[in-house]
C-alpha cells in the first residue's frame, strides 16, 4: 500500500510560502507580554530578536518537512500528527513574528479573546454535529444563532435576567431547528435548500422585528444585562491558562460542558450509538426497532437549541444589544469548523478556536497595525475549510445518510 | 363527474401550488404587518371593549401596506404624470435582471445536480472583471460595452469553473466550497477596494471611479427610468438557456449528469469536464448578472454591489422549477417584491425585511406541496405507482 | 413457536405485491418460500417483519393473532431476519452492529462494551464462527458479515428466523456451509422461513416448499419433486432452464488482456495479474462470487478504474489508459452490472436513454443542436425490434419493469458498431422471459463474430452460456476450464481451491 503524498507536498508548499515571509520581518524586537493582572506571581515580558526568532521557526519547519519527506518516499510510512502539529506551531510563531515585530504581543490576552470569539462557532458547530451524525445537513446553523441572538436580547431586557435570556434562546434555537427537521423529515424537502432558506427566513424576520419593535423601545426591549465575568478561584490565577480558560463568562463555561457532553453522549452511550447509525443506515436503525424520525427530530432540535444559546453570546456576551444580521456567517464558519473537525466535537472545537484565534488577531493587528490586510485573515476559516474538503489534509467524509430524507414505504 | 374530475386534476396538479403557496406568504406577511403596526397594537389593548377597533386597523396596516407593495412594483395610480406611473414597473424589471439572470445560473447547475450556492460570490467577480474592464479601458462603444460585459461572463466562469475543477479533481463538495467562496469573494473585493486597483483616487471609502460612459449599458426608457440594456441580455439568455439545457447535447449531457452521475460516465460522458463547464456556465451566467450591474445600475463598484441577489436568485431558480421561464416568471415576482417594498417602507413603514420573511416563506410552501395542500384543504394527487 | 400467515395482501398504488397469501412455519422446520425474482417474496417477509403494513390479512403468531407497527414489535414477539442486503453499518464495529437496538448498559445510558463483546464471543462460539468484535464491519469479506448479520438475529432470541436471498453473495462452499447453520438452528427448535429462487437449495434444505408466483401462492411443493416440476411451477409454464445455442464457430483471438494490475483506492489489490484472450465468436463467462474483482476487471476494460497497469487489446489497439468515450467509440459494448445505477437515467425517457453514449454526434446531434427528428425515428424502431413492452418512448425509464429497462441497455450498446461486447451479470434480478430474450441477444452477438464476455455470478448461468469459463477468486483467474467441468471442481476454484 503506498502512502499519499499530500502531506509532504502541503508542507514543501507552506514552507515555501514561510520562508517568503521570514526574510521581511523587521530586525526589531517582539516583546511577548505573558502576564495579566489576576496572575498569582509575576512574569516579566519576554523579548525576542524578531528576526532570529523567525529563522528559528522556519528552521523546525523545515525539519519537520524534511523528516515527511523522508518518511513518505524512503520508508513509505505516514507522517506523525506530532510532527504536521509542529511545523504548524512554528508556521503560526514566524507569521506572529512578522505581523508583531516592532510590537507588543499581548499573547495571553489573545489566547483569550480567541477563546470567546470562538464561543458561538464551538455551540454551531455541535449543532450541526448532532444534526450531520443524525443524517440532517445542517446549513441553517446561522439562522438559529440569529434567532437565539435576537430572543436572548428580547427576553434578557425585558426579565432582566441572563439565565431567562439564554433559555429563551435556546427555545429559539430549537424552533428554527423544528422547521428544519419538520421540511427535511416530514416533507422531505431537499436539506440544503431548506437550510438556506431558513437562514434567509429568519434574517428577515429578526430584521422586521427589530425595525418595527426593538428600534423603538431600545431600554425596555434591547438592553439586556450581559454575562459577567466569573473568575474560578485558585485555577483563574495560574499564568497563561487562569485568564485564558478559567477567567471567564458563564457562557464559556457552559461551552465546555456542551463540549464534553456530546462528545461523550454521541461517541459513549447508547443514545449516541443510536444517533450515529441513524445518520449511517436509517434503514438498518429501522430494522432493530430504532424509531428514527423521533431519533432525527430530538437530534436536531437539541442541536438547534445548543446554537441558539451560542447565539446569545453575541447580544449578551459580545455587544450588549441587538442589531440586524449581527451573526455576520458566523454560522457559516461553525458548519466549517464543524467539516474541518471532521463531524467529531472535539476537533470540531479545536478548528473552532482556531477561527477564532484568526477572527481576534485580526483585531489585534488593527490596533498595533500590521502589514497583513485583515482581509486575508478573515478569509483563513473559509479558505482552509476548501483545502479540507478539496482533501488536502486526508480523507474527510461526513455520515454517510447525511442529506438523504428516509422514507418508509 | 367528468367536470368534477377536472377540477380535481387542476387543483391536485402541481400547476396550483406555487399560486397557493404565494398566497399563502402574503397572508403570513400580513400577519406580521399587522401585528408590528403601532395602530393595531394600541387598538388590541382594548380589544374587549371594541373589537371592530383591532379588525379595521389590522385591515387598514395590511391593506395599505400591500397597496403601497402594488404601487411600488406595477402601476402607481397615484401619481401624477404617466411616467410616474410606469415607473414602478420599469423598477421591477429593473431588479428582476440581475436576479433572473443569476437564477438562470443556479437552475442550469441544479439541473446538472450540482447545488452551486455561490452565485453571490459569482456575481461579485463577474462585477470585479467586469468592472476593471470598464474602469481601465477607453474604447468605443462598440467594442467597450460586449468586452465589459464578457470580461463579468468571464469571471463568474473562472469563479465558477473553479468550483468545478476542484469538484472534479478533488471530490470536493460543491455546496461546502460555493458557501465558502461566496465569503472570499466578498473579502477580496473589500481589499480591492481599498486598493489602488479599484479605489477611486481621492476617496477614503471603498468605492470606485464610475465605469468609463463607453462601457456602460445604455439606458432603455431615457434618463428617468433606472431600466437599461441588462433587461435585454436577461431575455436573450432566458431563451439561450432554454435552448442549452433541451435542444443541444451539451445541455443533455448536463442532464444527465444531473440525473445519474454513473450512468453518464457509463455512457461515455467526461463527467470531469462536464462538471467544470456546468460550474463555469452556471458562474457565467451570474457572472453577466454582476456585469448588469456595475455597467448598468450602479455604474461603480462597491462593497454591496451583489446585494442579495445571489440568494434571491437560489430562492429564484426554486420557485421557477429550475425551467427558464419558470425562472423568468419568479424573478418578475422577486423584482417586484423588492421594488414594491420600498415604497412599502417609505410611505407605510413597514420594513423591506418583510420581503425575505415573504420570498422564503414562498420557497418553504412550494417545497412542500403537501403543506400547502393541508393548509388550503386541497384535494390529495392520485397515488403513484410504487 | 407457530408463525401463520392469513390471506395477506399488500398494494403499492394500482399494483398488488402481494395477494391472499397463507404461510405457516412451525417451530424446528425450515419452510422455504420459493418465486421468481419480482413474485413478491421480499414484500411479504417485509410485511411480516414490520416494515411494511398490510392492506389485509393477519399475523397469527401460536394462535394469538398480532400487528406489528415496526420492526421493534416483530423482533420483541420473537422474529428475527437476516437481510437480503445486509442491515449493517458499515463504519461501526461487530459488537456495535450486533448490540443496536438492545445495547447493555450501565448507568446515565453509557454502553457497557466488555458485554457486547462477550455476546458476540457467545454466539461466535456455539455455531464455530470466528468473528473479532471490535472489527470494523466494512472490513470484512461479505460471507462474514453475514454471520454478523446472523449473530444479530440471535441476540434477541428469536425463535422465527427469515432468512431472504441468503446465498446470493456466497461461495458453493459458504452456501453448503450456510445450510448447516440453518440446519443446526432448525434442531435448536427455531422456525426457519427461507426465501429463495435457487431451486438447488430449496431441494437441499426445505421440509416444506410454499411456491409464490405474480404476488400469490400457486400451491405447495416437495423436496422431492423433480427441478423442472419445481421451475415449471414457479414460473407458470414449462421452462427449458437450458441455453439454445449451436457450437461455436471460433475465429481469432481478437481480445486480449494482459498482466492486468488495479488497486482500489484505499491501496488493496483489486486485480492481480489477470490475462486471458477471447476468440471472435465466443462467450468467455468469467464466473465467481460478486466482489472477487469482476467489477473491477469490467470496469477496466471500459476505461474508469483507477491505478490499473497491463495491458488491454482489442483488434491489436490498446484500450487501457483510453477514456469510457474512446473505448465505446472503439466498439465495445457494455452492459453493466447495476442497470438502474449504471446503465440508465430513470428520469430520462426510453428515446433518451438510447442516445446517452452518441448525444453529441451524427444522426442524434448536428453540432451541438440535438437532432430530435432522428431519435425519435430510431427510438421507435428499437422499440420495436427488441420488444420493448412500454406506452410509447416518452415513457420515462423507471415506469419499465427490470426486464424492459435491460432492453432498453441492451438495444443501446447493440446497436454500435460492436467489436466486443461485455455483459456484467445481465440476468440479475429479472423473471426468466426476460432472461430467455437476454440470452438469445447475447447468443446472437456471439454468432455474429465478435468475442463476449459475460460476468457470472451463479454457477448454471456461467455454464450454459460459456464456451469457456474462467473463474476469479481475490483478484485473480484461479482457472479457465470447459462449461461441462463438475459442479463441485468448479465450487472448489470459486473458493480459491486451484485444481
Amino acid at each position: 500500500m503506498k502512502q499519499s503524498k499530500k502531506t509532504p507536498i502541503a508542507l514543501i508548499v507552506l514552507l515555501l510560502a514561510a520562508s517568503l515571509i521570514v526574510p521581511n520581518v523587521g530586525g526589531e524586537q517582539l516583546e511577548v507580554q505573558i502576564a495579566t493582572r489576576t496572575d498569582l506571581f509575576p512574569i516579566p515580558n519576554i523579548i525576542l530578536p524578531s528576526q532570529g526568532f523567525a529563522t528559528v521557526m522556519l528552521a523546525l519547519m523545515l525539519a519537520m518537512t524534511a523528516l515527511s519527506v523522508y518518511l513518505t518516499f524512503v520508508r513509505n510510512k505516514k507522517t506523525p500528527l506530532i510532527a504536521v502539529i509542529a511545523f504548524s506551531f512554528g508556521l503560526i510563531m514566524a507569521v506572529l513574528a512578522w505581523l508583531f515585530s516592532g510590537a507588543t504581543m499581548t499573547f495571553t490576552t489573545l489566547l483569550a479573546g480567541s477563546l470567546a470569539l470562538a464561543v458561538p462557532l464551538i455551540f454551531g458547530s455541535l449543532s450541526g454535529a448532532l444534526s450531520e451524525r443524525v443524517g440532517i445537513i445542517n446549513i441553517a446553523i446561522e439562522g438559529q444563532l440569529l434567532a437565539g441572538a435576537f430572543t436572548s436580547a428580547l427576553v434578557a431586557s425585558v426579565t432582566d435576567s441572563v439565565l431567562l435570556g439564554i433559555l429563551a434562546a435556546m427555545i429559539a434555537g430549537a424552533l428554527v431547528a423544528s422547521i428544519l427537521a419538520v421540511f427535511s423529515i416530514k416533507y422531505l424537502v431537499d436539506q440544503i435548500i431548506t437550510g438556506v432558506v431558513i437562514n434567509v427566513l429568519i434574517i428577515g424576520l429578526t430584521s422586521f422585528l427589530f425595525s418595527t419593535l426593538l428600534a423603538d423601545n431600545i431600554s425596555l426591549l434591547n438592553q439586556p444585562p450581559r454575562f459577567e465575568r466569573i473568575s474560578i478561584p485558585l485555577l483563574g490565577q495560574i499564568p497563561v491558562i487562569g485568564p485564558v480558560l478559567f477567567n471567564q463568562t458563564l457562557i464559556v463555561y457552559l461551552m465546555y460542558l456542551a463540549v464534553a457532553g456530546v462528545f461523550l453522549a454521541l461517541f459513549k452511550t447508547r443514545w449516541g450509538l443510536r444517533l450515529r447509525s441513524v445518520g449511517e443506515y436509517p434503514k438498518a436503525s429501522d430494522t432493530v426497532g430504532i424509531n428514527v424520525f423521533r431519533t432525527r427530530y430530538m437530534s436536531v432540535m437539541i442541536g438547534g437549541a445548543l446554537a441558539g444559546l451560542g447565539g446569545s453570546f453575541f447580544t449578551l456576551g459580545q455587544v450588549g444589544a441587538f442589531g440586524k444580521e449581527m451573526t455576520n456567517g458566523a454560522g457559516y464558519i461553525a458548519l466549517a469548523a464543524l467539516i474541518f473537525g471532521r463531524w467529531n466535537p472535539v476537533y470540531a472545537a479545536m478548528a473552532a478556536l482556531l477561527f477564532g484565534f484568526a477572527l481576534n488577531l485580526q483585531y489585534a493587528l488593527q490596533i498595533v497595525g500590521s502589514p497583513l490586510p485583515s482581509e486575508f485573515l478573515l478569509m483563513l476559516p473559509y479558505v482552509l475549510t476548501v483545502v479540507a474538503v478539496a482533501g488536502l489534509v486526508g480523507k474527510v467524509k461526513g455520515p454517510a445518510a447525511a442529506g438523504k430524507p428516509y422514507v418508509k414505504s | 363527474m367528468k367536470q368534477q374530475n377536472l377540477i380535481r386534476e387542476i387543483f391536485s396538479g402541481n400547476a396550483v401550488i406555487p399560486i397557493f403557496a404565494v398566497v399563502a406568504s402574503f397572508l403570513f406577511g400580513g400577519i406580521l404587518i399587522a401585528f408590528a403596526n403601532e395602530e393595531v397594537q394600541e387598538a388590541s389593548g382594548y380589544f374587549f371593549s371594541r373589537p371592530g377597533d383591532t379588525i379595521s386597523a389590522v385591515l387598514n396596516s395590511v391593506v395599505g401596506a400591500y397597496d403601497a407593495l402594488f404601487r411600488g412594483s406595477i402601476f402607481n395610480y397615484q401619481a401624477s404624470t404617466a411616467q410616474g406611473m410606469i415607473k414602478p414597473l420599469t423598477e421591477t424589471l429593473a431588479f428582476a435582471t440581475p436576479i433572473t439572470l443569476a437564477g438562470l445560473g443556479l437552475a442550469v447547475s441544479f439541473r446538472s445536480g450540482l447545488f452551486n450556492i455561490g452565485a453571490q460570490g459569482q456575481i461579485i467577480f463577474g462585477a470585479m472583471f467586469a468592472g476593471y474592464v470598464g474602469l481601465s479601458f477607453e474604447l468605443p462603444f462598440l467594442i467597450h460595452m460586449p468586452m465589459a460585459v464578457l470580461a463579468g461572463l468571464l469571471g463568474g466562469a473562472l469563479w465558477g469553473g473553479l468550483v468545478g475543477l476542484l469538484k472534479a479533481t478533488t471530490g470536493a463538495n460543491e455546496v461546502v466550497v460555493t458557501i465558502m467562496f461566496n465569503y472570499v469573494a466578498l473579502l477580496l473585493l473589500t481589499y480591492l477596494l481599498k486598493t489602488p486597483v479599484f479605489q477611486a483616487p481621492n476617496q477614503v471609502n471603498p468605492i470606485s471611479s464610475p465605469v468609463a460612459e463607453s462601457s456602460r449599458l445604455p439606458g432603455i426608457l431615457g434618463d428617468g427610468f433606472r431600466l437599461h440594456f441588462g433587461l435585454i441580455i436577461m431575455l436573450a439568455m432566458v431563451v439561450a438557456v432554454w435552448w442549452l439545457m433541451h435542444r443541444s447535447s451539451i445541455g443533455f449531457q448536463f442532464r444527465a449528469l444531473g440525473y445519474n452521475p454513473s450512468a453518464a460516465r457509463t455512457a461515455g460522458i467526461n463527467i470531469p469536464l462536464t462538471y467544470i463547464l456546468v460550474m463555469a456556465v452556471s458562474g457565467g451566467l451570474a457572472g453577466m448578472a454582476g456585469a448588469s450591474q456595475v455597467l448598468g445600475a450602479d455604474r461603480q463598484l462597491t462593497v454591496g454591489i451583489s446585494a442579495t441577489f445571489g440568494f434571491d436568485a437560489i430562492t429564484v431558480a426554486l420557485l421557477g422549477r429550475n425551467n427558464p421561464f419558470g425562472v423568468l416568471a419568479a424573478g418578475l415576482l422577486f423584482g417586484g417584491l423588492r421594488s414594491g417594498a420600498v415604497l412599502m417602507q417609505a410611505n407605510q413603514g413597514v420594513p423591506v425585511d418583510i420581503v425575505l420573511v415573504v420570498q422564503s416563506t414562498i420557497v418553504l410552501f412550494i417545497a412542500a406541496p403537501p403543506l400547502v395542500r393541508s393548509l388550503f384543504r386541497l384535494p390529495k394527487p392520485k397515488a403513484v405507482q410504487a | 413457536m407457530r408463525l401463520e400467515l392469513k390471506g395477506i395482501t399488500k398494494k403499492f398504488g394500482d399494483f398488488t405485491a402481494n395477494d391472499q397469501i397463507d404461510l405457516v412455519a412451525e417451530s424446528g422446520e425450515i419452510h422455504c418460500l420459493l418465486g421468481e425474482n419480482g413474485a413478491g417474496k421480499s414484500t411479504l417477509m417485509n410485511v411480516l417483519y414490520g416494515l411494511y403494513q398490510a392492506d389485509g390479512g393477519e399475523v397469527i403468531l401460536d394462535g394469538k393473532p398480532t400487528k406489528f407497527a415496526g420492526p421493534g414489535e416483530a423482533m420483541k414477539a420473537g422474529i428475527g431476519m437476516v437481510h437480503q442486503h445486509f442491515m449493517l453499518i458499515p463504519v461501526f464495529t461487530v459488537a456495535e452492529n450486533v448490540i443496536l437496538g438492545h445495547e447493555p448498559t450501565k448507568p446515565l445510558g453509557f454502553l457497557d462494551v466488555e458485554k457486547a463483546r462477550e455476546l458476540v464471543r457467545e454466539i461466535s462460539s456455539r455455531f464455530g464462527f470466528d468473528i473479532d468484535p471490535d472489527a470494523v464491519v466494512g472490513d470484512l469479506p461479505v460471507g462474514v458479515q453475514q454471520r454478523v448479520e446472523i449473530i444479530k438475529a440471535l441476540i434477541s432470541d428469536a425463535q422465527v428466523l427469515i432468512f431472504d436471498e441468503p446465498t446470493a453473495v456466497l461461495t458453493p462452499q459458504e452456501t453448503d456451509e450456510l445450510m448447516e447453520i440453518m440446519r443446526q438452528l432448525k434442531d435448536e427448535g427455531k422456525a426457519i422461513v427461507f426465501i429463495t429462487h435457487k431451486l438447488r437449495e430449496v431441494k437441499e434444505v426445505a421440509d416444506k416448499i410454499t411456491v409464490i408466483r405474480l404476488g400469490k401462492v400457486v400451491g405447495q411443493a416437495k423436496p422431492s419433486d423433480t427441478t423442472e416440476q419445481l421451475a415449471s411451477m414457479m414460473v407458470g409454464r414449462e421452462v427449458d432452464l437450458s441455453v439454445n445455442k449451436d457450437p461455436a464457430n471460433l475465429g481469432e483471438a481478437s481480445f486480449q488482456v494482459q498482466n492486468l494490475t488495479a488497486f482500489s483506492p484505499s491501496g488493496n489489490k483489486v486485480l492481480d495479474d489477470v490475462s486471458f484472450e477471447v476468440q471472435r465468436g465466443e462467450i468467455f463467462v468469467i464466473a465467481g462470487v460478486q466482489g472477487n474483482g469482476q467489477t473491477e476487471l469490467a470496469e477496466s476494460i471500459l476505461g474508469i478504474q483507477d491505478k490499473v497497469s497491463g495491458s488491454i487489446k482489442l483488434e491489436g489497439k490498446e484500450l487501457l489508459g483510453k477514456s469510457v468515450k474512446k473505448v465505446l467509440d472503439s466498439g465495445v459494448g457494455f452492459v453493466p452490472e447495476d442497470r438502474t445505477e449504471d446503465g440508465l437515467v430513470a428520469d430520462f425517457t426510453i428515446a433518451e436513454n438510447l442516445m446517452l453514449d452518441r448525444s453529441d454526434r451524427p444522426p442524434f446531434a448536428k453540432g451541438i443542436q440535438l437532432q430530435l427528428k432522428n431519435l425519435h425515428e430510431f427510438a421507435g424502431q428499437k422499440l420495436k425490434s427488441f420488444d420493448i413492452r412500454a406506452r410509447s418512448i416518452f415513457s420515462k425509464a423507471n415506469q419499465l419493469s427490470g426486464g424492459n429497462q435491460q432492453k432498453v441497455v441492451l438495444a443501446r450498446e447493440l446497436s454500435r458498431d460492436l467489436k466486443l461486447l461485455i455483459a456484467s451479470q445481465p440476468t440479475r434480478g429479472l423473471d426468466v422471459g426476460s432472461i430467455e430474450f437476454v440470452h438469445e441477444q447475447i447468443v446472437a452477438a456471439r454468432d455474429s463474430g465478435i468475442p463476449v464476455v459475460i460476468i457470472a455470478t451463479e454457477l448454471d448461468e456461467a455454464t450454459q452460456l460459456g464456451d469457456r469459463v474462467a473463474v476469479m477468486y481475490k483478484g485473480k483467474i484461479v482457472g479457465v476450464v470447459s462449461p461441462d467441468t463438475q459442479r463441485e471442481e468448479l465450487g472448489k476454484l470459486m473458493a480459491g481451491i486451484s485444481a
